[in-house]
């Protein structure tokens, strides 16, 4: 008996030492921690993605209270965050302008194809690395779902070859656009619907050699758009979402159908 | 006199914790980055070696050994190190909140660093006095700010250098730390 007694009493004896020490130790060195920074962690979703621009939700909240950041940075939580931040700390609730991702490719299974079968890990990542991607477009959409795997909105899905955002499920936190190889994905204002669907840094031949889908670069929505808000950079079109209005005029015009509403 | 010395001078340069053993690796890799930061670090698992030495070494002998309990040492031992460091936290939480925060992650994984255990543990193992304990203690801690510091310099070296694409990060990291360990080896045999 004596043999399991000594043990567990000698054990136990240091561990009640210990915790009797920390207790006054924590006692003494108690810091006041403002409980404002407590309560907005506790408004913030908790999703630590990063998005606002500080390392997770805590140092958000500790930065809003000590060093007075902007209280609408908070992607995931939007004006809904945004308010009760602006609740606990009695001012204004600042506009948020709801976001979401769009990934600037359209090229399915339907309109390009692969130029090799790649057997290696079936990432995004790791298809890249070998000669540029499999795909008959280097710049495309690999479809291999790096950014489905880190969403944790669960707002995107490959669909025939091609990822897609579900814009009602995106928090816009920016992790797909980061982890996207071919740097796909933007994060734009959600009530901005027009997007050009294609990142191809080809002309318009070989554009259209290898993708049913893809942008061609022959300027004419840049012609029709009213506000200037569209242009051809690098053989693509792409938008000023400050500048669009919604208006259309650029998808009605598009020859190769590349401009597309994603409204939804 | 002069063993005291020696093993104050051996464990911060010949056994060099970090650069002979390999012991503390994830502090020396992860708090480097500054010299403040280093040094910062460096004090405290100082701190945290010589009083786990301080309190580790009369458990042993007077309660472990004589009670027949010897292959409790790990679990005591980390008991008495995890002890201290939440104490430093504390402190440095109250009195230093600029080193807390920068320490990060780092302070409460001294409480996991091999090299503050491995100090307690090699002081029994190589049947060192009180006193020659303390001093090992305080070399090994000396040795661990003397690799932190000077690798956060070499560090800085490392951010402006040209480094193939290949090799930025961690991998051009750990090959300096190593060719900073293979200068160590100089010392070998220095008071053998």
């Amino acid at each position: 008996m004596i043999t399991y007694l000594i043990p567990a009493l000698v054990l136990g004896g240091c561990g009640v030492l210990a915790g009797v020490l920390l207790t006054v130790a924590a006692k003494v060195f108690h810091v006041e921690v403002d409980e404002r920074i407590e309560k907005i962690g506790e408004a913030l979703p908790q999703a630590n993605c990063g998005a606002c621009g500080y390392a997770g939700c805590s140092d958000y909240a500790s930065a809003i209270v000590q060093k007075g950041a902007p209280t609408n940075l908070c992607r995931p939580g939007g004006a809904e965050a945004a308010g009760k931040i602006a609740a606990i700390l009695g001012t204004a609730a600042a506009e948020v302008v709801p976001m979401t991702a769009v990934v600037h490719c359209n090229g399915d299974c339907n309109a390009t194809q692969t130029a090799f079968a790649f057997d290696g890990v079936q990432s995004c990542k790791a298809v890249k690395r070998f000669y540029g991607g499999n795909g008959a477009c280097k710049y495309g959409c690999i479809g291999l779902g790096d950014c489905v795997s880190v969403c944790e909105h669960g707002a995107i899905r490959v669909v025939n070859g091609v990822a897609k955002v579900i814009p009602s499920l995106c928090g816009a936190c920016g992790q797909c656009a980061a982890v996207c190889p071919n740097k796909l994905i933007s994060i734009k204002p959600l009530a901005k619907h027009i997007d050009v669907l294609c990142s191809s840094g080809d002309n318009g031949k070989a554009t259209k050699l290898v993708c049913k889908n893809g942008c061609i670069g022959c300027k004419i929505c840049e012609k029709k758009c009213p506000n200037g808000a569209i242009a051809v950079n690098n053989f693509h079109a792409a938008i000023d979402y400050d500048k669009c209005t919604n208006c259309g005029a650029c998808m009605e015009a598009c020859p190769a159908k590349v401009i597309h509403s994603c409204e939804k | 006199m002069k063993t005291m010395l020696v093993i104050l001078l051996s464990a911060m340069l010949t056994d060099n914790f970090v650069l002979s053993k390999f012991m503390g690796i994830c502090p020396f890799l992860g708090v480097s980055k500054k010299l403040d930061s280093a040094s910062g670090m460096g004090i405290a698992v100082t701190f945290v070696m010589i009083c786990a030495t301080l309190v580790t070494y009369p458990i042993h002998h007077g309660i472990l050994v004589p009670n027949g309990l010897e292959y409790f040492d790990t679990v005591v031992f980390i008991l008495v190190i995890a002890l201290f460091v939440q104490l430093v936290e504390n402190f440095l939480k109250k009195c230093v909140p600029s080193l807390y925060s920068s320490l990060g992650v780092y302070l409460p994984l001294i409480t996991t660093n091999c090299a503050v255990l491995g100090v307690t543990v090699l002081n029994i193992d190589n049947n060192y006095s009180f006193g020659e304990s303390v001093v090992n203690a305080l070399g090994a801690g000396l040795g661990f700010m003397l690799a932190l510091v000077i690798f956060s310099g070499v560090r800085k070296k490392l951010e402006y250098a040209d480094i193939p694409e290949t090799f930025k990060g961690v991998p051009a990291t750990l090959i300096a730390a190593s060719i900073v360990s293979v200068s160590f080896m100089g010392f070998s045999g220095l008071f053998s």
